[in-house]
């Protein structure tokens, strides 16, 4: 078996969804514990959706859907980050209507397109064992900007984060902050529908952090648990989707889901120990 | 005394609201102000125009600060902080020193020690690692003081400080508060008249309008001439507020 395991990493295929499940452990681990520790899990699920229209209006003009997608992702992360600052437009509302607006206009324009579209079940549902290498180096790309800019601005992130009127009060620049992470939000949606698919993304960006909340409550230890779950549950899921041949994208959310469940008795296990410690201690004095 | 912050002629609102109205206020070097006013009559907004999170719709507010040196720390009211998020009570002290300033960088050994010597002084320093959530209205209080005052701001200004906190923490807020005081300005806004004016210094009236009354003494019909409808909490016969004396009315 474990030969087995270790022959796969012959093939060039196999090495490269590696490669792409270790990149979006890590852009997923970072910029999802901040969503999760923001409250955003719906506002990036918003984003999500309306890269489909760019997907769509890609294949009907004949571009790259991944550009179209990141023109789209972007451009609706921006428009939620003003609408939600500026207006008095309810967001939640905002959001919806932008969510069904994207995957309406995808659709539209993937009917509208002559012939048939190549590779667009990819797009909904993900599929890693065929990433190549243009998708690597652009994840290697926005892995570096992501870690870089998190580890240089790291405090001002959780400050701003944590109390955006403090911040505000403190003449530090909220607005372009927000604008900034809201675009490294939208952008690892985009690099990460390559691998779990438009449908699955949100969970790449939510269970592994949602595991690690369970043992931390610091925002950078959150991001490395996450992204050690988030690459021990991807690998697992690409040996299972590729042993059983299933889809990959959706095995690694199940693999997710599994570790979460796991954590989760482990943490109410150690937590009945610890207080059952104590009501010992307690009644041995 | 040098002023510190002038506000001139100034009106203030949200969505075509006129909140505040031709308001004048100059806070200099060791002002004690207790913003009193009814609900809804503009104590809110005229703490957001103080920290240039609101513009005024007219007139201006005019910082005179030193570049060394933060020029406002702020105690927000407890009730909106989302007590999930994971942030430690030394990251929320700490968070304090945190301006475009300082580069938005990390923090100095110097900025660590001096957290610590804050936490010690608000008497958190035994929950320093825990999250924010853990800790109890009171104690929350304390950590958002101590980000308020660990960049020694010239001013320090506090929304509605006794909402929370246990009678313990109280009596030890207002005797920090007077410590304070001899290092920066404060200017409280507080619904609770008859505890607030045992130690300030002076009074603003706010409701639309600002009144601003050169002592910490007010009476029944002094408020009713500012047309500032609130009720003094009295025992017995007003006033019975001298500075200096601390004692509490809970009714």
């Amino acid at each position: 078996m474990t030969e087995n395991m270790l022959h796969l990493f012959e093939y060039e295929f196999f090495r490269n969804a590696v490669w792409a499940a270790l990149l979006a452990s890590v852009t997923c681990g970072i910029t999802g514990s901040y969503i999760v520790a923001k409250r955003m899990v719906f506002i990036s699920g918003g984003i999500t959706h309306a890269s489909f229209g760019g997907i769509g209006i890609a294949y009907f003009l004949g571009f790259n859907p991944v550009a179209g997608a990141a023109v789209f992702s972007i451009l609706s992360a921006l428009g939620i980050e003003y609408v939600s600052g500026k207006t008095n437009v309810r967001e939640d509302s905002a959001i919806g209507i932008l969510w069904s607006l994207g995957m309406a206009l995808g659709i539209i324009f993937v009917f509208m397109t002559p012939g048939y579209a190549p590779n667009l079940m990819s797009y909904l549902f993900g599929s890693i064992l065929t990433v190549g290498k243009t998708d690597l180096l652009l994840m290697l790309g926005l892995s570096a900007v992501i870690v870089g800019f998190f580890a240089r601005f790291y405090h001002t992130i959780l400050f701003i984060s944590f109390d955006e009127e403090y911040a505000r009060a403190h003449r530090i620049a909220v607005g372009l902050f927000k604008y900034i992470l809201i675009s490294l939000v939208a952008l690892t949606i985009v690099m990460n529908i390559r691998i779990v698919g438009i449908i699955l993304v949100i969970s790449f960006l939510t269970i592994p952090q949602s595991t690690a909340n369970l043992f931390t409550k610091n925002l950078r230890m959150m991001m490395i648990y996450s992204i050690i779950i988030g690459i021990t549950g991807s690998l697992t899921g690409i040996y299972i989707s590729y042993y059983l041949d299933i889809p990959s994208g959706a095995t690694i959310i199940f693999a997710f889901v599994v570790l979460f469940g796991l954590a989760k008795i482990i943490q109410v296990l150690r937590t009945r120990m610890l207080i059952r410690r104590q009501v010992n201690q307690l009644s041995n004095q | 005394m040098s002023v510190i912050i002038e506000i001139r002629d100034a009106s203030a609102g949200y969505n075509h609201d006129v909140v505040l109205h031709d308001v004048n206020l100059t806070i200099q070097e060791e002002d004690y102000i207790g913003v009193i006013g009814p609900n809804g009559g503009g104590k809110t907004t005229l703490v957001r125009l103080i920290l240039g999170l609101i513009q005024p719709l007219r007139g201006e507010v005019i910082y005179h600060g030193d570049k060394q040196r933060n020029l406002i720390g702020y105690l927000p009211q407890v009730s909106q902080t989302d007590r999930s998020f994971p942030i430690s009570v030394n990251e929320v002290v700490l968070s304090g020193l945190m301006s475009a300033r300082s580069g938005l960088s990390t923090y100095t050994r110097n900025d660590r020690s001096r957290a610590s010597e804050i936490l010690e002084m608000m008497g958190i320093a035994h929950l320093r690692k825990k999250s924010i959530g853990e800790l109890s209205g009171g104690q929350m209080q304390r950590a958002f003081l101590g980000r308020a005052i660990i960049s020694e701001p010239r001013l320090l200004i506090l929304d509605e400080p006794n909402t929370f906190v246990d009678n313990k923490f109280e009596h030890d807020l207002y005797e920090l508060l007077r410590e304070l005081n001899e290092k920066m300005a404060i200017l409280m806004v507080s619904h609770d008249v008859g505890t607030i004016t045992s130690y300030v210094k002076t009074i603003a009236c706010v409701n639309r309008n600002l009144h601003y009354h050169r002592s910490n003494i007010i009476t029944q019909s002094q408020l009713a001439a500012y047309n500032c409808p609130i009720q003094l909490i009295t025992h017995g016969e007003v006033p019975h507020t001298v500075l200096g004396e601390h004692h509490h009315n809970h009714d």
